[in-house]
Parts: C-alpha cells; structure tokens; sequence
C-alpha cells in the first residue's frame, strides 16, 4: 500500500448523461412519429425532414466556422431543432420554405442569442411561427396525395363531425408530426421512463387545455369532442416534446406547474376563442417568453431565509 | 466652413440617429413597410428638424433654462403643424400613409434631443447644419430599412418591382417583427463596417469636434461614446503612447472648437 491519498477538486461523482445522450433521446423518441408521418404522408415527408434538419446543422456548422466559436453539432441539439420543425410542417411545403425555417431557427432564435441553452424561445416552433406568419397558404395547407379535407380541429370548429378513432391512430390531415397520437405517446413513454421528461409540464397542461374546452367549448364535457381537443392539431407533440425542452422551460417545480397550466390556458383560448383551429405554437412561444417571469415569482426559499424574505432587496 | 461638414458628416456616419444613437425607433419601426414611405417620414422629420434647431439656436439666450423644455415643445409643435398641413395640401397619399405618425414627430427624441443637447448651446449655423445632418441620416436609415423591407415583402422598392414574378414575398418582413429583424441586421452590418475601418486605423483620428473624450464636462447627452472610451481599447494594440499622443491631439482640436464658437458668437 502506498499510503498516498489521491486528491482531486469536486465534483467526484460524474453522471454519464451529457446534452448529446439527451439530446439523441428525444430524437429516437422522435422516431415513431416521424416513422407515422412517412407512412401516412409518403417519400416526399422524408425529403422534408431531410431538408430541415440538413439546414439545421449546416448552419449551426457555418456560424461556429465564420464566427470563429467552437463547432456544437455533436451535441445533437440541431437534428432535434430540424426534426421537430420538420414535424410541424405541412408536407406539402417548398423545400426551400423547409430550409429557410431551419436557418432561422438556428440562426436568428438560438446562435444569435448565445447558442444551446442561451435561446429564450423553443427554435423549432420560432420557426414554425415565422413561416407560418410569412406564407400563411402555404403552411395551411394540408391537401396532399392521402387528404384533401380540412385538418380535424378546423372541422370541428366549424361544427362538422369528425372521426376521434381515425384522429387517434393519425390517419388525418394535418403537419407531418401530429395527426398520430399514438406514436406520439409511445416516444414520450420512452423518454419518460428513461427519465429525460417528467409528467409535470405535459400533465398539467393537457388537464388544462381538456377543463377549458369542455367549460368553453361549448360542448359541454361531451367525451367525443374533449378527446377529439386532446387528439387533434399539436397539442401531444407540443406538450410532451417541446413544451418540456430544457432551455425554455421554468427550473423550479412549482414554476412548471405553473407554465403547464399557463400554456393550457393560452392554447384554449387561441383554440376555442381565436380566428383559427389551432394555437399551440403561439401558446408555447408566448409561454416561453413568460417563463423568466414564473421563475421569479416561485424561487424557492433558501435554507434558513423566511418566506417571502427573497423578494425584500 | 468646415463646421457644417463636420456636423453633416457626424449626423449621417458617425452620430446616426438610428443606427448609432438609437433614437427614434418608433417611427423607425412602424412605418418603414416601403421605401417611399421610409424616405417621407425621414424627410419630414429632417425639415422640422432643421428649423427647429435653427429657431432654438437663434433663441438659447432669451429661453431660461427652467422651462427650456415647453419653449422646445412648442417650437417643434409649430413646425410639425405647419409641415403637417403642408403635406395634407400637397402630397396627400404620403399623409395618409404616415397617419398619426405625423403629430408624433413632435415627440421624436430625435428632435427633441438635438434641441437639448446641441442647439441649445450652439451657435445657429452649426445647429442648422446638425439638424440637416441628423435629419439625413434618419432619413438614411429609414429609407434602407424601408427599401430591405419592402424587397423582401413585396418584391419592389419605390413601387418598382425588381424582384421575378417567381418570387415569394415574405410577408413577416410588412410587419412588425420583421422591422426588428432588418433594423438588427442593418445596425449589425453598420458596426462591423465601422469596427473593422477603427481597428484598421483608418478612421481613428476623425473624432468628433468638441469631444476631448472629457465626458464628465460634456453636454453631448446623445453621444455614442459616452459611457466607454474606445481609445483605451486602441490603445492596447496599438501602444499607450500612441493613445495618449492622440488624446493630447484630440484635446487640442477640442479647444481649437471652442474658439471658433467663441468668435461665432
């Protein structure tokens, strides 16, 4: 025995989860959906997922070299930014269109911002809203090979029937990523067994887009309409794979509920009140902006401090 | 004189209303949706703004400093009144298009700022030469804001259409959002510009006049380079002693100024 203790500064114990093992998580998480969509909406689904993510990278790839900061492609976090944004995309947008909201969202909404971790909105639904804002038919347009009607949520809200069973499964109109609930759940299941996610944001959230439907709604808590609310248009991709993204959620827990209940209520009355069927984007960007402030209002008390004593200066 | 040029040259390039000073983003941001409309508001602004610079120049004495603010007010009024019913006479559809915009130019920062900070304590030629100048330059950045907007939104700049018939606008850049997108990409390109000529050296020695880089007895409120002194960072690459020769120099051009203010008045 040699006697000579071995010294070394904390942390001594090291988790083996890193950004990239997160980050290549949510992507296999990913996969069904993006799997149904390929399925559902044909090849040209598969050029469009191609075509974000290829824009995602390569531009996060390009500032790191012009700018002269270090290359952050291995941590995985642009393939999840083009993933989803390719998954809330109509599948008949031109690539082009694709590709330009990729750049966006790397460029304008997280590099120039600081990169991963620093961005103060979820990049890929920034996007989702720039394009939707400047190409407004094109990105509402939902006809392709498979569907020429209207996406579930916009017959419902004009008061047409529409088939829950077939919303469920995912054989609907709609963008690439959300007509199938089911593979949906199924990666959010993986994540959080893995432990990636929790129920807190998701949970809350959708209790509170389903309370606000069946009292505003106008339905009643008619068990059709409320599952076709919670089933149709984005709200289990937006609840579980963006509404829970790392950077722009709250860190408290008390905050999370908070932001669930707050992203809740802003997607029902974008829904229910708003000019159009669906408006869990804007609800998710919006409660992204609102997150610095949830955060100040439920810090939790340091050991020691009294309540309230945080907010004196 | 060489004044006056100095004053065009510090409002267009140097002391930008809206791209250095950041002044004025109200009317910057909400009515630059086309080039036309960017280049009547700048210019509106720069004739009230020269003229009222020259009447408060022309009246720095008799105005006391209590309620020097009113007296500004009610100059600028006068002049946004007159040019208002100017515009309603001759150029109606410009009018319209501004709207309310108009009235507004009475609180511009702008104007009331260069009132506040120059031709309250300067003779009149040279305020009448920094309004012109910072009327320009507003009018500068308004109408490249504008002409970059209405590229990308509609495909046209003064109405011309330039872009194919192919082309897609995008319509975020007509809205709001996109006024932020362009104004943070023009300011951005406009600073990297500047930087890369300072760091060359090449612009280095025009500083501007009545500056000693002595912020503590400046009156100029609206001067970009109050709160740091970018000499210090030249100075570490290029030597401290060349950074002091340079202070001493700057310090005589200072005092140069103010003789020639003195024999102005």
């Amino acid at each position: 025995m040699s006697g000579l203790l071995k010294v070394s500064s904390n942390p001594h114990i090291r988790s083996k989860v890193t950004t990239s093992s997160i980050m290549t998580a949510v992507v296999i998480a990913l996969l069904p959906a993006a799997g149904f969509g390929i399925y559902n909406f044909g090849p040209r689904a598969l050029a469009v997922m191609a075509v974000t993510i290829a824009s995602t990278v390569l531009t996060e790839l390009l500032f790191g070299w012009l700018w002269k900061k270090k290359i952050t492609i291995t941590d995985m976090s642009a393939v999840v930014t083009g993933l989803l944004l390719a998954l809330n995309l109509p599948v008949s947008i031109p690539l082009w269109m694709a590709a330009l909201g990729g750049v966006f969202a790397i460029l304008v909404v997280k590099m120039l911002f600081g990169g991963l971790g620093q961005n103060f909105m979820n990049p890929a639904l920034a996007a989702r809203c720039f394009l939707l804002i400047s190409f407004p038919s094109q990105m509402t347009d939902f006809t392709c090979d498979a569907y020429t009607g209207a996406t579930p949520l916009a017959a419902l809200k004009a008061g047409e029937s529409v088939n829950v069973m077939n919303m469920i499964v995912g054989k609907t109109a709609g963008t690439i990523g959300e007509t199938s609930m089911i593979a949906l759940l199924i990666g959010a299941c993986f994540l959080i067994l893995i432990g990636v996610i929790d129920l807190r944001i998701p949970g809350t959230y959708i209790v509170t887009v389903i309370l606000f439907a069946g009292i505003f709604g106008g339905h009643g808590f008619d068990p059709a309409y409320l599952s076709a609310q919670l089933a149709g248009g984005g709200l289990i991709l937006g609840a579980f794979f963006m509404a829970t993204d790392y950077v722009t959620r709250p860190i408290t827990i008390k905050g999370q509920y908070v932001y669930g209940i707050v992203l809740g209520l802003l997607t029902g009355i974008f829904r229910i009140f708003g000019p159009g069927a669906e408006g869990v984007s804007y609800a998710i960007i919006l409660g992204n902006l609102l997150v610095p402030l949830i955060e100040k209002f439920t810090m939790p008390t340091a050991f020691g401090r009294k309540a309230g004593a945080r907010r004196e200066k | 004189m060489n004044k006056a040029g100095e004053r065009l040259y510090n409002g267009i390039i140097k002391e930008n209303p809206t791209f250095v000073l950041m002044l004025g983003m109200c009317p910057t941001l909400a009515v630059t949706t086309s080039a036309m409309n960017g280049l009547g508001m700048g210019l509106t602004t720069a004739v009230v703004l020269t003229m009222s610079n020259l009447i408060i120049s022309l009246l720095r004495k008799v105005i006391p400093s209590r309620v020097r603010i009113p007296a500004f007010i009610v100059i600028i009024a006068s002049f946004v009144t007159a040019v208002q019913l100017l515009l309603q006479a001759y150029l109606p559809s410009l009018n319209d298009a501004l709207g309310v915009y108009i009235p507004l130019i009475v609180v511009n920062c702008i104007i009331l700022g260069r009132a506040e900070s120059y031709a309250y304590s300067n003779p009149p030629i040279p305020s009448l030469f920094d309004g012109l100048g910072m009327g320009l330059g507003f009018s500068l950045a308004l109408t490249c804001i504008g002409a970059v907007r209405e590229i990308l939104a509609a495909g046209s700049v003064f109405g011309f259409q330039i872009m194919p018939d192919s082309y897609v606008t995008i319509n975020i850049f007509g809205l709001a959002p996109g006024a932020f997108f362009v104004l943070a990409a023009l300011t951005a390109l406009q600073n990297y510009v500047k930087n890369k000529r300072k760091l060359a050296g090449k612009d280095y020695e025009k500083i501007q006049s009545g500056c000693g880089h002595d912020c503590l007895h400046c009156g100029e409120s609206g001067c970009s380079e109050r709160f740091y002194d970018t000499t210090e960072n030249a100075g570490q690459t290029a030597g401290s002693a060349v950074s002091e020769m340079q202070k001493a120099k700057a310090a005589a051009d200072a005092l140069e100024t103010i003789d020639l203010d003195k024999e102005d008045k």
